[in-house]
């Protein structure tokens, strides 16, 4: 188990180490630097900017002090917010997208699992086929026309929760349905397909021959099996809603990261973006590593390598 | 007389002897005509309702995408003047004035945006803008994916090992991320290489954009299909024919292209399918942050971030575009579980 997770850890620093990399050599593929798009300066200005952001030195030694400041957690210094440090910036910024975020996928997780157990359960007859529509549906439409078209009926039309974002509880309610949208409509279908895979299983046939009780066969036979591919979609889940979140909140005004890292790509923010990008990429694969992990505990069968 | 017979009695039946009549020898005929691989799956595809509804919508909308913008009588980056903001069929006062003249003006089915295009028209071309990127980078990745997942199955040994190695690493990579920060920084070197190299002045025609979105499924998307494949391969490379191949000195290549790689052609078929409405997802989510296509070239996700806008007075330019991408996902995600239930019984979950 130990090894396993070392392995894990490794295959993940291996990965941050390839994110950061690609990030940082791609950034240098642009032109001109990171003050090209600003107003002409004088040769001294931008000698002295240079000088301070580091950029005057060979790639390579940029690329080293980039490396050296990433392991001290440094992600450099904003060229359009002057005198912010990336990192003020998204630990501003990403509270209200984990917030948000998190509510998601609890939602998601617990409706998905519920709804594909009901469906299942009521095999063939109405409601099963009712979910199979709706959730065949809902992973047909992206997030960002599920967050518009709720902003248009519920905060324009009817009014009754605000289009913009006031940080109080309603504020939330239209984030969070648009970003579990997806996962939710994934998860039930997953859940569905796997309980009538364990349904079929000789062990519950014991179970029910033993005169358990409808409740234990569900939940302590059926649930604890069937939810394995579930966990094994967490993963691309919390991706998806990092990825939905971009969109979301730009849609909805949300002072939150992802709105902020959109807003960097067109303010051409490069420190910014580059940094966000890193901080995103450790955000998923330390969520895939713990995902890995707690698959191993939740089912102990799993053979590792 | 032969139920009066003593179940344990020798005497012999004479009516057993007899020779068999046409209609016994055809009752042991258990043959029955030989359905090739295409042909059974088509029957069974015939056999799937929702399947071939979304068939048929398929068709509808690359008609509607490919052959409408042909035929209609406005072009999708044509500004009229005085016709900007209609709502649905409205026409504007200098129109009316010549329909009152006795001319016929075609109408705006679906109104014109705030510049005075028709929105009819941009909704087709960004429908052919979402299903040309769609198709293609499913193709980009069918080529590469087959061909890495086909060459690591087949080889097997340490060139497996390394190679799926490489596949689990740019699996860990969040795409969309690197996606983003492709289309950030590929544009002016792209467009500086379109601008003076004359080969490759296609990539203004297309857009930059629309290249880094080919580059990036290029680049990360095609491990998925990679490892479907070369899960395939492993099985069938233990195949009595494929020994033949190798025993009459048939070349590697050619045993991966004409024996393993056609033999897995259902396999191929349906992920590509499948990997279509993820494209278009893609494509579409891209476009909506303003990184898809170049600005007078609709595409469905930058129309719908449009609309955003004007969301309050003219909500309908969101509903279109919304609409189209909704049922072009949704058609082929059908299509696509419909052609695996036909084709690949084995990949069913």
């Amino acid at each position: 188990m130990t090894k396993y997770i070392v392995k894990r850890i490794a295959y993940g620093l291996l990965t941050l180490f390839l994110v950061s990399t690609i990030t940082f050599w791609l950034m240098n593929l642009i032109p001109g630097g990171p003050f090209l798009a600003e107003k002409a300066k004088s040769e001294a200005v931008m000698k002295a900017l240079e000088e301070k952001y580091g950029l005057d030195q060979p790639k390579t030694v940029q690329y080293k002090n980039y490396l050296v400041n990433l392991v001290h957690g440094d992600l450099g210094l904003s060229t359009k917010q002057r005198g912010r440090t990336v990192n003020d910036i998204i630990g501003e910024a990403f509270p209200t997208s984990a917030k948000i975020g998190s509510i998601a996928m609890v939602v998601a997780i617990l409706l998905g699992l519920s709804l594909g157990s009901v469906a299942a359960l009521n095999r063939g007859k109405w409601l099963d086929n009712l979910i199979i529509v709706v959730s065949t549906m809902g992973i047909a439409v992206p997030s960002f026309i599920v967050a518009t078209l709720l902003m248009y009926f519920l905060s324009v039309k009817l009014s009754i929760l605000p289009s913009f974002w006031q940080g109080n509880a309603s504020s939330f309610v239209i984030p969070v349905i648009a970003l579990a949208f997806y996962p939710t409509a994934y998860i039930t279908r997953l859940t569905r397909s796997s309980i009538l895979d364990v349904l079929g299983q000789d062990y519950m046939t014991t179970a029910r021959a033993k005169g358990l009780s409808q409740f234990k066969r569900l939940f302590k036979h059926a649930l604890r099996n069937a939810v394995l591919p579930v966990v094994t979609y967490l993963g691309p889940a919390i991706a998806g809603t990092l990825c939905g979140s971009l969109v979301v909140e730009k849609i909805l005004t949300i002072p939150g990261l992802g709105e902020m890292f959109v807003s960097s790509i067109t303010n051409r923010d490069y420190p910014l973006v580059m940094g966000t990008t890193v901080f995103f990429a450790a955000l998923i694969i330390v969520m895939n590593v713990l995902v890995d992990i707690a698959y191993k505990i939740i089912d102990p069968r799993i053979k590792l390598n | 007389m032969s139920e009066n017979k003593n179940p344990l009695s020798m005497q012999l039946d004479v009516s057993d002897f007899l020779p068999a009549t046409e209609e016994e020898k055809q009752e042991l005929v258990v043959m029955r005509e030989s359905v090739s691989f295409w042909k059974d799956g088509l029957k069974r595809l015939k056999r799937n309702p929702v399947a071939m509804v979304s068939f048929v919508i398929i068709i509808l909308v690359l008609i509607f995408a490919f052959i409408c913008p042909g035929i209609y009588p406005y072009t999708y980056e044509q500004q009229m003047r005085g016709s900007e903001n209609l709502k649905f069929m409205q026409y504007s006062e200098k129109e009316q004035e010549r329909i009152d003249a006795g001319e016929k003006v075609f109408p705006h089915i679906l109104g014109t945006d705030k510049l005075g295009r028709d929105t009819m028209c941009r909704v087709m071309m960004g429908s052919r803008i979402s299903l040309l990127v769609g198709i293609i980078a499913s193709a980009i990745i069918l080529l590469i994916g087959s061909t890495y997942g086909a060459v690591a199955g087949y080889f097997g040994g340490t060139v497996d090992l390394i190679m799926m190695r490489i596949v689990d690493i740019i699996y860990t990579v969040p795409e969309m991320l690197v996606i983003i920060l492709l289309q950030v920084t590929l544009k002016y070197p792209l467009q500086r290489l379109a601008d003076t190299v004359a080969a490759f002045a296609w990539i203004n025609k297309i857009g930059v954009g629309l290249v880094c979105i080919f580059i990036v499924f290029s680049l990360l998307y095609w491990v998925g299909m990679a490892r479907i494949v070369r899960s395939q391969i492993l099985t069938l490379k233990e195949q009595e024919y494929v020994t033949a191949a190798k025993a009459m000195g048939a070349k590697h290549g050619r045993i991966i292209k004409r024996h393993l790689l056609t033999n897995c052609i259902g396999t191929l078929i349906v992920t590509t399918t499948l990997q279509i409405p993820s494209s278009i997802f893609v494509e579409s989510f891209l476009s909506f942050i303003g990184l898809g296509v170049a600005a007078p070239m609709p595409s469905l996700g930058s129309m719908a971030s449009d609309a955003i806008d004007g969301i309050r007075s003219y909500p309908e330019r969101l509903f279109v575009p919304a609409f189209m991408i909704s049922i072009i996902i949704l058609s082929f995600n059908l299509f696509g579980d419909g052609l695996r239930d036909a084709f690949d019984p084995k990949l069913k979950k």
